[in-house]
């Protein structure tokens, strides 16, 4: 049963220059327990759909289902059942982290007693026990990064989206972030819907991806099977896959006519 | 309706946090008004004011609305500051009431003005303030609700401007005519016709005339009537635009 689906979703900016059609209806659907890639060249509507379905962004088409909430008529709702880490964040930096954990936790309406607990529960579970008097300034940015998802995990959400959660840290924070996402959802069963621009990170750690380019899905599949159809072969790089799909470059020569 | 109190006292707690480790922000903001009781007050000494009470009577309660017009309409600098490191964003992903995401910054920032008033008209009292303490209390009350108006519409336009290049000039325009133009300074009794016509088109007006009626003892005249009325107007008008705003912030 899907967790996620979404049908024609579309959202449309009105600028000074005339309208700007960022999401030209995306129909896409997640299932429980998957890790999702969201993958686009800049500017495709990612973060425009990922912050439609976190319901910060209102449609201005189509509908989507998010844990078993209508998005449209009960976006408290989704609010309860997802969590969302931002690609900046969201922490204050004057405030320490037992603050920020602790008032997440009563934002999500957890009792005062309950709140402290759930704190110190992510801090060990994250590693961010010995920082927790520190202010959020003191952290490094993958101490950061590790709290900005400890806050997105307070209310344990059957679904998190993480909006390009690597961005700026170095291959050994990347590496743990890595096993986190993994651990979600092997102990919890929680699914992950994350965007990114690695596309080794993608290929490692998605069970499936989607591709969007110019506010539309223009393929998805596994790694494998988009490899084997627009890359050429199972073998073909990734980032040949990509370019191939959103035309950045002309499709590899390929003697085999492309199945469809 | 219990969670919508919760949230707000939430927030409320989270941002009184943030004021009280500064005390720079709690007593900087009541610097100008003391400046002005003690630098200004006295050239108004013997001058005919046109109207009810002595000098200080007329210059403190318009003191303590310039602060509240000047602080609150600048509250809006730290929701843009929010916005830019993302916890805007997060509070609006969580499923908390979006009236308290307004009213939990706004709160405080009342508590923070009423504060300040308080020190004011202490200052003041050592000067030679004389009023009646109903009619102060009065004053206070008043104070609380106009800045949580301002301020509200201070965090609705900072998030729709949402660059605090523009922000800052933008609210600059919109204070210094509200500040000559009801009258703050000096009545308006001294005003010319159409000067005196024309601060009639400013809902400030109304709570200063209604302020300075507190501050002589009249409770029951038509300047306290309109002064209530225009009050609650303002703040049930700027409360809901502002939470509209907090709904779809950042489209």
């Amino acid at each position: 049963m899907a967790i996620i689906s979404t049908a024609g979703l579309t959202r449309t900016f009105s600028t000074k220059a005339g309208p700007v059609e960022a999401v030209r209806g995306i129909d896409l659907t997640v299932e429980r327990g998957e890790i999702l890639g969201f993958l686009g060249p800049n500017g495709a509507g990612k973060t425009t759909t990922l912050r439609m379905l976190t319901t910060l962004l209102a449609p201005t088409g189509g509908a989507a289902t998010v844990a078993g909430h209508d998005l449209l008529r009960d976006p408290a709702g989704v609010r309860r059942r997802i969590g969302y880490v931002a690609q900046s964040g969201g922490v204050d930096p004057q405030v320490s982290v037992r603050e920020e954990l602790v008032t997440q936790g009563r934002l999500y309406r957890l009792p005062r007693a309950e709140a402290a607990a759930r704190a110190e529960e992510l801090a060990r579970d994250l590693s961010l026990t010995d920082l927790m008097d520190r202010t959020c300034a003191a952290l490094s940015g993958g101490q950061r990064r590790r709290l900005d998802i400890a806050m997105g995990l307070t209310h344990r959400p059957e679904v998190l989206f993480l909006d390009e959660p690597t961005t700026g840290l170095d291959p050994g924070s990347r590496a743990d972030l890595w096993d986190l996402v993994r651990r979600l959802r092997d102990e919890y069963g929680t699914t992950v819907f994350l965007t990114t621009h690695y596309l080794d990170e993608a290929d490692a750690l998605s069970d499936r991806l989607v591709v969007v380019d110019k506010g539309r899905v223009a393929a998805e599949g596994t790694p494998s099977a988009l490899k084997l159809r627009y890359g050429g072969s199972i073998d073909a790089t990734l980032q040949d896959t990509f370019l191939a799909i959103t035309g950045r470059t002309p499709a590899p020569v390929d003697t085999t006519p492309v199945a469809v | 309706m219990s969670a919508f109190l919760s949230d707000t006292a939430l927030l409320f707690g989270r941002y009184a946090r943030q004021t009280l480790r500064s005390k720079f922000q709690m007593l900087f903001g009541a610097l100008m008004p003391l400046l002005y009781l003690v630098f200004f007050g006295p050239l108004l000494t013997g001058l005919p004011l046109g109207t009810q009470g002595d000098s200080w009577q007329v210059l403190v309660p318009g003191l303590l609305l310039q602060l509240g017009l000047f602080g609150a309409l600048f509250a809006g600098f730290s929701v843009i500051i929010e916005q830019q490191s993302g916890v805007l964003e997060r509070m609006r992903a969580a499923p908390v009431s979006r009236l308290a995401l307004l009213l939990g910054r706004v709160l405080r920032d009342a508590a923070l003005f009423v504060f300040q008033a308080v020190l004011v008209v202490l200052a003041a009292t050592a000067l030679g303030l004389r009023a009646p303490l109903a009619g102060v209390l009065i004053g206070f009350a008043f104070v609380g609700v106009l800045t949580t108006a301002l301020a509200s519409l201070s965090y609705a336009l900072a998030l729709k401007v949402s660059r605090p290049h523009d922000f800052g000039p933008l609210i600059n325009g919109l204070s210094m005519p509200s500040m000559l133009l009801s009258g703050l300074m000096l009545p308006m009794a001294l005003a010319p016709g159409w000067l005196d016509a024309l601060s009639h088109l400013m809902p400030f007006r109304y709570v200063v005339d209604a302020m300075r009626a507190g501050y002589v003892g009249d409770y029951t005249g038509t300047a306290m009537l309109y002064g209530v009325l225009m009050s609650a107007a303002l703040v049930a008008a700027a409360v809901t635009v502002g939470t509209r705003v907090f709904r779809r912030a950042g489209a």
